[in-house]
């Protein structure tokens, strides 16, 4: 396994104690405390069914934890002071912006000047490839380049935490690696610090430099791995096959 | 595998569709393939490539533009009593139970009560639903709503079975542990069986042949032979290797 003594230096950016979660009688988060490092890229992965969204509903302040705190850069997490962005299954475009303006849409309540804004939106349309389609309407574009729009508008943000709920599940498989590599590029240019729900393990594998991995409900941290595999990482790798397997047989239920 | 006889063939098959606006647009280009008795045949290709098209023909819900489709050596023209198919989105009766739900083509055909329940309690018990006859589909999670989906389709009798991303839209996990019921169903109830995916590694999973497809137009780009016994192990060299091969070779549909 990527067993490493190599210390990660990074500031702590977010901190989660001792989250805990009841919907009424329901335990669905239990003690749930870890860190993340700014410009982390961390993937949480957890057996179907065991709270993972209502984990990153917590992260978002969707929902109130039943007890714990969420602390990002030493303060309480507080929407209305730190940016939170984040991504789901569903695409979700504004079907009334063009893709430039949809990337940009979050700048402007963000208040930067037009010249960084149009820095930043220039840099992710670089980045994703999508010079040609910036004056084009998500209605005609195809599902996966409108849910790359969204994805490139949360990194746009350059936000405190970018959280990401299964953005790929339903795409086919050649597509995914495509997208996969383009969320690392678009990670690793700005810096972003991000936490990446997934049901897939192999994807959490290929993406992540830190797996949490949760247990059925009630849910709580059953471990941390690091990985360090060089990128591009390769699915067929047997060291990447190593970790796959160890997280598999951590999570299998079928 | 031995040779089984040929069941279905397509020749020529072409699918063309006209736009009010002028320009055609084509889905599916001239496939001709075989299909052969018993086998579970995959369909692979990437996403929007022809495949859905491709078994709406074979089942008679669309028509082609040019070439023929036939069964034990008769043209096919609006399909057969003998195949049945399995969507990707059931539409499911939401107002009627799992037993209601998969009797309902033998009660289309007019079957008695007592035949018809016999072999809807028959099909649920096959696909492992025993006990959940009384239930409703919002009960049910998605594994358990595309089981009832095949043991539907499985109670009319059918000597071919088409399945169109039966799984897609399901989680990673769950997706695996529905490969594994289709493949324990299959083996206990053998029929013919032409499974479409986008999905690479289910496709080597689950196939006895694998027709790759090429993004639309589709064609047939090549035909794969998967010898491995089963159950087969995704993380085996030999599977990597096939499936490091055929992505090679898939198209990437973005």
């Amino acid at each position: 396994m990527s067993e490493t003594n190599i210390q990660d230096t990074r500031p702590v950016k977010v901190e989660v104690k001792n989250l805990t979660k009841y919907f009424g009688d329901l335990h669905v988060l239990d003690d749930v405390s870890f860190n993340i490092k700014k410009g982390e890229f961390v993937c949480v992965v957890g057996p179907t069914g065991c709270g993972k969204t209502t984990f990153l509903n917590l992260l978002t302040k969707i929902y109130t934890p039943t007890s714990g705190d969420l602390y990002i850069d030493g303060e309480p997490a507080d929407p209305h002071k730190h940016n939170l962005a984040f991504v789901f299954q569903e695409p979700s475009a504004y079907p009334w912006l063009t893709v430039e303006q949809n990337l940009g849409f979050g700048l402007d309540i963000k208040r930067l000047s037009a010249a960084e804004k149009k820095k930043r939106v220039d840099n992710i349309i670089r980045i994703l490839g999508l010079e040609k389609f910036r004056s084009s309407y998500p209605h005609q574009l195809s599902v996966s380049t409108e849910q790359r729009i969204i994805i490139g508008r949360a990194f746009a943000l350059n936000p405190d935490l970018l959280l990401m709920d299964e953005p790929y599940g339903q795409m086919d498989i050649k597509l995914r690696y495509y997208l996969e590599d383009e969320v690392i590029r678009l990670w690793k240019e700005t810096g972003s610090t991000v936490v990446f729900i997934t049901h897939n393990i192999e994807e959490a594998c290929y993406l992540a430099e830190r797996v949490l991995i949760l247990t059925n409900k009630p849910a709580t941290i059953k471990e941390e791995l690091r990985i360090d595999l060089p990128r591009p990482r390769r699915f067929a790798d047997p060291e990447f096959i190593k970790v796959r397997k160890h997280i598999t047989d951590q999570i299998k239920w079928w | 595998m031995e040779n089984g006889s040929v069941r279905l063939s397509l020749s020529g098959i072409t699918k063309t569709y006209s736009s009010k606006q002028g320009g055609d647009f084509t889905a599916v280009q001239d496939i001709t393939l075989d299909v052969r008795d018993n086998e579970f045949l995959v369909i692979l290709g990437p996403g929007h490539c022809g495949k859905t098209v491709m078994l709406n023909m074979i089942a008679g819900l669309e028509q082609a533009s040019s070439g023929a489709i036939a069964m034990d050596g008769k043209r096919l023209e609006g399909g057969s009593d003998s195949i049945s198919m399995v969507f990707q989105k059931l539409a499911l009766m939401p107002w009627k139970t799992v037993m209601q739900n998969v009797e309902i083509g033998l009660q289309f055909r007019g079957e008695d009560k007592k035949t018809r329940r016999e072999a809807a309690r028959r099909y649920i018990e096959l696909v492992g639903l025993a006990g959940f006859e009384n239930a409703y589909p919002r009960q049910l999670s998605g594994g358990m709503k595309q089981r009832v989906g095949i043991a539907r389709a499985y109670a009319t009798n059918p000597e071919i079975l088409l399945m169109d991303e039966p799984f897609g839209q399901l989680d990673a996990q769950t997706r695996y542990a529905m490969e594994e019921e289709i493949i324990r169903i299959w083996q206990q109830e053998k029929r013919t069986i032409i499974f479409v995916t986008s999905n690479i590694e289910e496709a080597i999973f689950l196939g006895d042949r694998i027709v790759l497809l090429s993004e639309c137009p589709a064609r047939v780009k090549e035909i794969y032979t998967v010898d491995a016994p089963r159950p087969r192990d995704q993380i085996s060299s030999e599977f990597l290797s096939l499936r490091e091969l055929i992505s090679n070779n898939t198209d990437l549909a973005i």
